[in-house]
């Protein structure tokens, strides 16, 4: 591998014990998967932040790092919310443990945003190199934004971070994003746009049948927040980090991709509708991935002058919630729990329901394992029109 | 005289110790209790025995990526592996090697596969060399 003098000079400890050991994890990693350089990268997300994953020895090795990050660098969602957690029924002794994390996070620089969504957080431009970790974060800078970045783990994501560069290779490198597969999603035009909900549902297919492969979608006008939907649960069910949407997606505007060759396998909108099966639920929850800003506003709009029947959870961005006070104060006004930092999958907060509703093709996927329930996809006005219906 | 197999530098240090293959993936989390150093995964071909101190030999890491912070815990408790020889490396291994400074090494030569269990051993993880006394057979 190629080095240059910085990296030479962290390598060979100049720049103190951590940083050398973050370079020595990097550039063993960039051997590993035939990276012949570094890349500097704009902006890191650090996955590991939860107790509960990471334990106690994850928690020791953080905490014997000596070094701050040279980049901006969040968090993924921890199992808990980082204020209000009393009410919310966390162990003070859980709550302990994970504050220790977040504080040995916040001695490396790191800001204290656990969330998976940090493109709502950080500015990120087309082409930039990035060490996201959570994987329907890096689906959405690989494919919306046209930015460039593996799927990191933990460790070699916080050492990007504290050395500012990652090794280049795989979804760094053009030569790596060219379409393998086509997926041409068939009746779509005829009745109308596909709901956005059912983005979620053509997730679900899509990322079983593209496994790791990069799918190039025809057929389909999603927006920005139906493609974050379709990302994600195509990283839930397959592992996507990257797909193209003919005519819609950066890079498939900026490349001719030939994608003639390629298989081609159909979707059609009658197997998209098949996810969508109604079966009685007690809790809805919505914010898989994060909501965005306007996803707030919207679930405020439509449960205005309402008071929720059924538990009714929605996870966001602190940064998000702290920016729309008022937004977030008439959700709760309405019984809604809006809760920061984590959410129904790493959270213990919605274990105890039979059967959970969400709007999201990603929940669906880990629900029935993570939180022991059921699972049922609905639109986010079916959603919330459930929240409203008494439980029977 | 020493023989030597050659392979692919990993994770830097030199570490000796008897050798101790395994014919399948290992998963850490789980499969290895990080306090005692015992393979506990049921089934697991090392089943029962340490890879404290041992040149660890196996073709790959599989399971949880927290597996790399075993490797660690195993570091902290005094039962790491002197050195991990992988056929060929993933993250899970590399990461836990680095963070718990264990040498390593991968894509040994095939001559690896003749030295016989127990054998005592040095990995040399910066140069990616494996070094044993005496000739090995067929050589």
């Amino acid at each position: 591998m190629q080095l240059d003098a910085v990296e030479r000079a962290i390598l060979a400890g100049e720049h103190g014990e951590t940083r050398q050991q973050m370079m020595e994890l990097l550039v063993a990693l960039g051997k590993v998967f035939g990276a012949e350089r570094m890349v500097p990268i704009a902006s890191a997300q650090v996955s590991g932040a939860s107790y509960k994953t990471i334990g106690e020895w994850g928690l020791r090795w953080l905490r014997g790092l000596d070094a701050r990050v040279a980049v901006p660098t969040v968090l993924n969602p921890v199992g808990m919310p980082r204020e209000g957690w009393r009410d919310l029924g966390i162990s003070p002794e859980f709550a302990a443990r994970q504050n220790e994390v977040l504080e040995a996070y916040r001695k490396l620089g790191v800001r204290l945003e656990c969330t998976c969504t940090p493109y709502y957080l950080m500015r990120v431009q087309y082409g930039q190199h990035l060490a996201w970790a959570e994987s329907s974060a890096v689906a959405y800078a690989n494919s919306v934004i046209g930015a460039r970045t593996n799927r990191e783990g933990g460790p070699s994501a916080l050492a990007a971070a504290i050395v500012g560069r990652t090794p280049f290779y795989g979804l760094h490198d053009v030569k790596h994003r060219a379409p393998s597969l086509v997926l041409d999603v068939e009746g779509a035009g005829k009745a109308g746009p596909i709901p956005a909900v059912h983005y979620g549902a053509l997730g679900s297919l899509a990322g079983r049948i593209a496994g790791n492969r990069i799918p190039f979608f025809r057929g389909i006008r999603p927006t920005r927040e139906e493609m974050k939907a379709l990302g994600a649960a195509m990283a839930a069910t397959g592992a996507v980090a990257l797909f193209h949407v003919e005519g819609i997606t950066p890079d498939a505007r900026i490349f001719p991709y030939d994608v003639m060759a390629l298989e081609r396998i159909p979707i059609t909108r009658e197997e998209v509708a098949g996810v969508l099966k109604e079966i009685p639920v007690d809790a809805v929850a919505l914010g898989c991935p994060h909501c965005a800003p306007e996803d707030l506003q919207q679930i405020a709009s439509l449960l205005r002058g309402k008071v929720v029947r059924k538990p009714l959870f929605v996870f966001a961005a602190a940064y998000v919630m702290e920016r729309d006070p008022e937004t977030v104060l008439a959700i709760r006004r309405t019984g809604a729990k809006v809760v920061a930092d984590t959410c129904m999958v790493v959270s213990p907060l919605m274990e105890g329901y039979r059967a959970i509703m969400v709007d999201s093709g990603k929940a669906l996927a880990y629900v029935p394992s993570m939180c022991g329930a059921a699972a049922r996809l609905g639109t986010r006005e079916e959603c919330l029109r459930e929240a409203l219906t008494e439980n029977q | 005289m020493a023989s030597v197999i050659r392979g692919r530098g990993i994770a830097g240090g030199t570490g000796t110790g008897p050798l101790l293959a395994s014919s399948e993936p290992i998963s850490f989390l789980g499969g290895v209790d990080p306090k005692t150093g015992m393979v506990v995964e049921p089934g697991h071909p090392l089943l029962g025995k340490s890879v404290a101190g041992c040149v660890l030999f196996f073709p790959h890491g599989k399971g949880s990526t927290v597996g790399s912070y075993v490797l660690y815990a195993l570091r902290h408790n005094g039962k790491a592996p002197a050195a991990i020889v992988n056929r060929e490396a993933e993250p899970i291994i590399v990461v836990g090697a680095i963070i718990a400074g264990i040498p390593m090494m991968d894509q040994p030569d095939p001559a690896i596969d003749r030295i016989p269990e127990g054998t005592r051993v040095t990995v040399d993880g910066g140069k990616g060399e494996l070094t044993c006394e005496g000739e090995l057979e067929g050589h």
